[in-house]
């Protein structure tokens, strides 16, 4: 230190020595912040007195969600064969014959008072949405101009019809459209669901372009889902766009429409269901969900849980260590009883 | 020419030993032969003869690279890292369907770490170049055919020139001596660079041409030497050159080696015959060994786990895939349908779901590949570099008198600085200054001199006061030898005060006839020249060794200055004790007979003006006392004793004697001496020593004189905090065995209170054995003993177990040299691991690398070398760490070396301060690497399709965790550098390698597995398939992609937050920005056409940022993956604390620690605990 300042350094024009800064001699200002045990439980009351309400507050949120989930696929397909197996193949071809009528209708009591706006949802499970072969088979680019209508190689194995003209929209998650179809009605009323501002906004102004038309769609001798109206633009096709949005897990809802009335408690509904969509052949499960949102979403009570757990645990340990310091102060890692601090001139 | 001249000196005549003449011999028949073809037209380099050899130009390339290979070499160099192959494998793959990100985004991050990486060999590989070219650049004086030298750069030299070299300055190349300034064609030539050997050696330029003293006279010169071919062989040169139509031999005596330096003689000419790489120095030159840090090596393990982790963790996922394609088809119907199983690919193939299941196994080792950390090494090579550039720009180990600061030449080794175990130490240079100072003398039984040893000082000061206050004591030490170096920098080499015989007061002492006889032969008993300064009348002195000029100088303090030097005298001004007055006196120089390590005596014969003839001698008492006539036996009793004292002391001492001789045996003498030089017997060594023998005897013993060696600066206290942190200290040295244990002493390796193990050979039968001559008994007699020594060591060492007496070994050389490379071996390093000090004496450069390798290999813990010499080369390159001190002599060792400080002190602080903090950070962030890619583990749960965009991917260990590392890595200190000094255990952390031990590694992995699990677990149980969002919008892939993402980024970097000891805005800045950085790159990425940014279009603007659910989950996630850590560590801290915690802890508390206790450092930092304060101030402040 004392060999720091400048005037020797000036002396000697081409002198090697380091310059002085306290960067490059590393003695810049800092905080140095150590684990004592009053920052440490001050750190775990703070983190418990700040989670528990946040848990509270997410878990009431979540509570006040009313949620309305009804699982259909297997009661709209009545199977009498006794054995599984054989249950299974009677709906699978139940499902895969065009020809039968596959109208099938629910009734559903609102539990609570809804609030609208409703939304209504179809839930599948078992689904892989992100099996990487369905993933990848699209083409952003087709979807977005109709200049690349060509660019369908991502798209195998529903690249192009079966007279190789390219299918727009190509690929296997365009090709798989759910199509079962839903109507709501309340004492015979029936309750509009709106279809409208459903998807992603940014999903219609940039990734779906308004002015790509499906072309040669669902025409192959192997039909997966829903057919598209030609003369609708990709990017108002909003049922198009919600299943576009791949799922991240195998069990996933997706928005179906909005209900723009109130729903009073023990309302009866009646949903008159299309059982199209074939889960069947993989044993997939078919869900419709009508719910309210709060601000926090939709209802999961984990994550209010998870801040009353871990709040509850902070508090605890902070508990604990209050309670190791009241009755055993300082033990062990005091540093007077280092060897080499035992001078008690030091102190 | 003529004014630098010194005409008329024959040294070639008073050089007894070295100038001999040699015949052609035996040997010089092989030339033309194989082996032996070399041919030489001096001066005529551009003949076609010559031209036709081709042999190589005098451009020298240390390079690793040219231009050319570069490219090449370096990509070799790179792959040969197994993570780089392996990136290079993915990389290729990935331009096939199997990749499950694009190519480009795998692409991307390989060409970044290669191409940093490479550009770092790059710009090393520049600088090298830039030695080279200022090495190939020299300036060397060339005879051309304009008959005049002129400036040619060195590496235009070819074979054949012909040069002129001045004084002071290196060969360019392997020269053949012509002539020289002096007369007789012989010069000075320094070898240091060489052998370290630092007295001067003298070269003889064959006789005929030695008369060739001006340039004009090689207009015509021609000459062909015919020689050996190149080789490595520093001590041997056999050719003849044909002069004049005849021939004469040459060997080495003739040869200038390239960067050995010509000294005390003005120019020489020379003919270059070896250039560049076939000089002998480059033959000898082995590319440095690459030396790779432990924590390095051990990294490489930690990949390896991660690759085996890697690849179990493909198989299960492709093993479970396997099962799910081969069930796609059932009994031939088709299961789920969305993926058209039977339109499919090879890869997804149901029926052939083996074959499926390997490709996806393909996939998945790309898949989770970022479990391999491909920007760790490039990471920690930066932060190494930074590092390094942190140690040279150290202030406190800078040293002024050199204008040396402290430089990491290769910045691998960092870490291992806080890891040593052992230092093996050279002495002179290192330890000591390498500079003599004249202290006491003893004459005529009367010991003169009250100047008191830093040897003495320290055995005082132990004797006085052992349990005193290391502390205080070193800074008295400190204080006391400031005081002497003030007082003796005026007269460099002489350090004695005493009233009676300064400034004249001899004349009135008892023995004053002896005195003058005594100063008067330190005088004139040398081969020093004098180089008189024009403008003050000054005289230095250029001596053979620092011992001589030491005497000269005495000489001239005590009033006989020596002056001048001719052909054939030495004069001096001399006081008269008659007159008492000055007056000049002459001395006729009849003979020199040198000094060599085995006659250890030195001899001159003189005519003074009365003509008197007298022998003046100076020598090792062993050689001397045998020497004494038997009728002056006056004193010799007492100057025994004061010989003993003066060793005791830590001096070299050398006994002084001289004798008058009558004409006549001086002439029967001579004649029989000259005979002996002019015979060309193969024993004209025997009769010369004979003919020396006879003269020298029968001498007057005047006195004994004692030359301090003394110590560099703060060496006793570095030596006593390195042993208090735990690390074993080696001296190795070539000194003799009291002097190596005076040493010891005064540098407080050894300690009153410690028991002496001595292995040596010097007992009394082992000498009469040899004196019989019976090499195989000597041997079998030798090693018996070393044998029994050794166990008697471990028996001396097994019964003092428990209690507190600590050992010091000391070996000598001869016996080294049986322990070495024997059996032996084991059992001496057995004890000398137990000792506390270690010295070996006697040894040679080959021993002091054996020796450094034995404790390498034998203890497999980190060593340190530290050394200034080129005989340290070997023992520097052995080492784990090599450190060269700069500045002092030749830059071999420094060249050689690792880390090159000025001063041993500073060792101490580059180990205490730098050592641990490299060591702490190096291992800090590569825990911090390891872990968080097992947050990627997560992926697991999918089929093959990645959570995150490629892109995140990429970006992760580049940008979003790499930055916060590298500043751990290169900024956080755990406690500030005078606390490291102030508590040298701290050190011990490090060579106990607690940090980076495997169960704190796997700890972290533990830690790291935990973290992704809940992460993984936490976010898509509380987002499973509900709406995130007030509209009622459920999560899709791409927003659980960038939750899960975003708590991965804020959960390693406040790990790494809590790891940090050390907050400077640097920390902040690149933690908070890191941080910050994520989401300014989703912000401005997802704001690209949804063709490019794919999954991460708007996705936090539009879809994230509205949600308070997104922002409440990473809030919850990032506490609970931190609560384990921080649990972990408030226990630690609390039960079992480590010692920086203690430390930090103390530092805390008790802010009084950091104003007292300060003398024990030599900078006393007042304004470092000042700032200290302020800094402890601020974190309460913060804390509140």
């Amino acid at each position: 230190m004392s060999s720091g300042d400048g005037a020797s350094q000036s002396s000697s024009k081409k002198s090697k020595k380091p310059r002085y800064s306290r960067f490059t001699q590393q003695e810049l200002p800092a905080c140095k912040p150590i684990l004592t045990p009053g920052l440490v439980i001050s750190t775990f009351i703070f983190i418990g007195i700040t989670f528990i309400p946040i848990g509270l507050s997410s878990l009431s949120a979540s509570e006040a969600v009313v949620e309305i989930v009804d699982r259909y696929d297997v009661d709209c397909i009545s199977a009498n064969a006794n054995d599984q197996e054989a249950a299974h193949m009677q709906r699978v071809g139940y499902i895969q014959d065009a020809r039968t009528n596959k109208t099938c209708t629910r009734n559903l009591i609102v539990p609570k008072k809804m609030k609208k706006p409703i939304f209504v949802y179809y839930q599948l499970d078992d689904f892989y949405q992100n099996h990487r072969r369905y993933v990848k088979s699209r083409s952003d680019e087709q979807y977005k101009s109709p200049e690349s209508e060509q660019k369908t190689k991502t798209c195998e194995p529903e690249a192009f019809s079966d007279d190789r003209k390219p299918i727009v929209p190509c690929g296997l998650i365009a090709w798989s459209l759910f199509n079962d179809t839903y109507a709501i009605s309340r004492n015979g009323n029936s309750i509009p669901i709106n279809k409208k501002d459903i998807a992603w906004n940014s999903d219609k102004t940039h990734k779906f372009g308004s002015n790509v038309y499906p072309k040669n769609f669902q025409t192959r001798g192997l039909i997966g889902g829903a057919k598209l109206n030609e003369s609708i633009p990709l990017s108002e096709q909003e049922d198009l766009l919600v299943w576009m949005r791949t799922a991240a897990l195998p069990s996933f809802r997706k928005l179906y429409g909005r209900i723009e009335t109130d729903l009073e408690a023990n309302e009866k509904i009646t949903v008159v269901i299309e059982n199209n969509y074939n889960t069947y052949s993989f044993d997939g499960k078919k869900k419709l969900v009508i719910s309210t949102t709060t601000w926090i979403g939709g209802k999961n009570d984990f994550l209010g849980k998870i801040y009353i757990i871990v709040g509850g645990i902070c508090l605890l340990l902070a508990l604990a260590f209050i309670l190791v310091y009241l009755f055993k102060p300082r033990p062990l890692g005091d540093p007077a009883y280092l060897s080499w601090n035992k001078d008690p001139a030091s102190y | 020419m003529a004014g630098g001249r010194r005409k008329g000196i024959h040294f070639s005549r008073l050089y007894s030993f070295s100038c001999l003449k040699y015949k052609l011999g035996l040997e010089h028949s092989q030339i033309g032969e194989k082996g032996y073809s070399r041919v030489v037209y001096c001066n005529e380099p551009d003949k076609p003869e010559q031209l036709q050899l081709r042999y190589r130009s005098n451009y020298v390339s240390t390079t690793k690279y040219t231009a050319l290979n570069f490219l090449p070499k370096a990509l070799f160099e790179q792959f040969r890292r197994v993570a780089n192959i392996y990136f290079l494998v993915v990389a290729c793959v990935s331009f096939s369907p199997l990749a499950p990100y694009s190519a480009t985004s795998i692409l991307a991050p390989l060409v970044v770490v290669i191409g940093a990486t490479m550009a770092k060999e790059a710009l090393e590989d520049w600088r090298r170049r830039r030695q080279d070219i200022e090495a190939n650049n020299r300036k060397v004086k060339v005879y051309d055919k304009s008959n005049t030298f002129k400036d040619t750069r060195c590496k235009n030299l070819r074979v054949g020139d012909l040069v002129k070299v001045y004084k002071d300055e290196y060969f360019p190349a392997d020269l053949l001596l012509i002539s020289s300034s002096y007369e007789d064609g012989i010069c000075y030539v320094e070898t240091t660079n060489l052998d370290g050997e630092t007295n001067l050696k003298v070269k003889h330029a064959v006789d005929v041409t030695s008369s060739l003293h001006d340039d004009n006279d090689y207009k015509k010169f021609k000459a062909i030497i015919k020689c050996e071919d190149p080789n490595e062989d520093l001590y041997s040169f056999i050719g003849t050159i044909w002069y004049d139509g005849l021939q004469y031999p040459l060997s080495l005596q003739q040869i200038l080696l390239r960067d050995s330096k010509l000294r005390n003689t003005e120019y020489v000419y020379g003919v270059v015959v070896f250039t560049g790489h076939d000089t002998k120095v480059l033959q000898n030159a082995t590319d440095p060994p690459s030396k790779r840090s432990k924590i390095e090596r051990k990294m490489d393990k930690i990949v390896y786990i991660l690759f085996s982790l890697l690849i179990s963790v493909s198989f299960m996922g492709s093993f479970f895939f396997g099962i799910a394609t081969k069930d796609d088809i059932h009994d031939g119907k088709v299961q789920r349908w969305y993926l058209q199983p039977e339109h499919t690919t090879i890869f997804y193939d149901p029926k052939r779901a083996a074959l499926a299941a390997f490709f996806h196994f393909l996939t998945a080792l790309m898949l989770y590949g970022y479990l391999i950390p491909i920007s760790l090494y490039v990471s920690i090579e930066m932060v190494k570099v930074l590092q390094g550039i942190f140690i040279n720009q150290d202030q406190d180990m800078y040293y002024e008198e050199t204008d040396n600061p402290a430089h990491a030449r290769t910045s691998n080794l960092n870490e291992e600085l806080g890891q040593v175990d052992t230092i093996l130490s050279d002495k002179t240079g290192t330890l000591t200054c390498n500079s003599m100072d004249f202290v006491k003398c003893s004459i005529a039984g009367t010991a003169y001199g009250h100047g008191v040893t830093d040897v003495e000082r320290a055995l005082a000061q132990r004797n006085a006061d052992v349990q005193h206050n290391i502390a205080n004591l070193s800074s008295n030490i400190q204080m006391s030898t400031d005081d002497i170096t003030d007082l003796g920098k005026s007269k460099k080499g002489f350090n004695f005060k005493d009233d009676r015989i300064m400034n004249g007061g001899w004349v009135n002492e008892p023995h004053a006839d002896l005195i003058q006889k005594f100063f008067r032969v330190l005088a004139l008993c040398h081969t020093a020249i004098p180089e008189v300064d024009e403008e003050t009348g000054e005289i230095d002195y250029e001596a053979e060794s620092p011992d001589e000029a030491a005497f000269v100088i005495a000489a001239k303090e005590l009033g006989f200055e020596f002056f001048e030097r001719s052909q054939t005298s030495i004069s001096l001004h001399e006081l008269d004790y008659g007159k008492g007055r000055k007056t000049d006196r002459s001395y006729e120089l009849l003979h020199v007979l040198e000094f060599s390590s085995a006659r250890k005596r030195m001899s001159v014969i003189v005519k003074n003006a009365e003509n008197q003839l007298l022998l003046l001698s100076k020598g090792a008492d062993s050689a001397m006392f045998e020497r004494l006539s038997r009728k002056a036996k006056d004193f010799e009793a007492k100057t025994k004793e004061h010989i003993r004292r003066y060793a005791e002391a830590g001096l070299r001492t050398l006994v002084v004697a001289c004798r008058e001789l009558s004409e006549d045996e001086f002439r029967s003498w001579e004649e029989e001496f000259l005979n002996a030089k002019a015979s060309v017997n193969a024993d004209r060594g025997a009769l010369m020593d004979a003919a020396t023998d006879k003269i020298e005897k029968d001498l007057i013993l005047l006195g004994a004189t004692a030359v301090e060696d003394k110590l560099q600066k703060g060496v006793p206290e570095c030596i006593n905090k390195l042993a208090n942190a735990g690390i074993k200290i080696w001296v190795i040295t070539g000194d003799k065995m009291e002097t190596a244990i005076n040493i010891g002493y005064a540098c407080g390796l050894l300690r009153e209170n410690m028991e002496q193990i001595v292995i040596t050979l010097d007992s009394p039968d082992i000498i009469e054995l040899e004196k019989q001559g019976d090499k195989d008994d000597i041997m079998k007699a030798s090693s018996e003993s070393i044998t029994n020594q050794i166990r008697k060591g471990r028996s001396q060492l097994c019964s003092s177990e428990g209690s507190s007496i600590s050992f010091g070994l000391i070996i000598d050389g001869k016996s080294l040299s049986f322990v070495l490379g024997t059996d032996q071996e084991g059992a001496f390093l057995d004890l000398a691991v137990c000792c506390a000090s270690v010295i070996c004496c006697r040894s040679t450069p080959k021993q002091k690398a054996l020796v450094t390798r034995l404790v390498k290999k034998g203890c497999g813990k980190t060593t340190l070398a530290i050394g200034d010499g080129a005989n340290d080369v070997g023992m520097l390159q052995e080492a784990d760490i090599g450190v060269g001190i700069s500045g002092v002599e030749g830059m071999q060792a420094a060249m050689s070396s690792d880390f090159t400080v000025a001063q041993f002190r500073f060792l101490e602080r580059l180990l205490l301060v730098h050592g641990h903090w490299c060591y702490r950070r190096i291992s800090m962030m590569n825990i911090a690497f390891g872990f968080t890619l097992f947050w990627f583990e997560a992926r697991a749960a999918f089929s093959g399709q990645p959570a995150y965009n490629d892109w995140y991917m990429s970006f992760y260990n580049v940008f979003f965790t790499s930055l916060p590392v590298i500043a751990l890595g290169v900024f956080d200190q755990d406690v500030s550098a005078r606390l490291c000094l102030k508590h040298p255990q701290l050190y011990e952390e490090g060579v106990h390698d607690i940090l980076f031990s495997w169960p704190r590694i796997l700890g972290w992995m533990l830690n790291g597995i935990i973290s992704s699990m809940i992460i993984f677990f936490f976010t898509t149980n509380s987002i499973v398939h509900q709406a995130f969002r007030r509209d009622g919008s459920v999560v899709d892939f791409e927003v659980l992609g960038v939750l899960m993402y975003t708590c991965v980024v804020w959960t390693v970097n406040c790990q790494m937050a809590l790891s940090i000891n050390y907050f400077t805005w640097i920390q902040h800045f690149f933690i908070w920005g890191s941080i910050a950085f994520w989401y300014i790159f989703l912000v401005i990425y997802g704001s690209f056409s949804p063709v490019i940014s794919t999954t991460a279009f708007q996705v936090l603007a539009e879809a994230c940022a509205p949600s308070p659910f997104y922002w409440l989950a990473t809030l919850v996630v990032v506490v609970s993956t931190l609560l384990p850590y921080i649990l972990y560590r408030t226990l630690q801290v609390e039960f079992d604390p480590m010692i920086h915690d203690k430390i930090q802890r103390s530092r805390l508390e008790g802010s009084g620690v950091e104003s007292s206790g300060d003398l024990s450092i030599q900078h006393s930092r007042t304004i470092g605990s000042v700032k200290d304060k302020s800094r402890y101030q601020d974190t309460l402040l913060v804390k509140q």
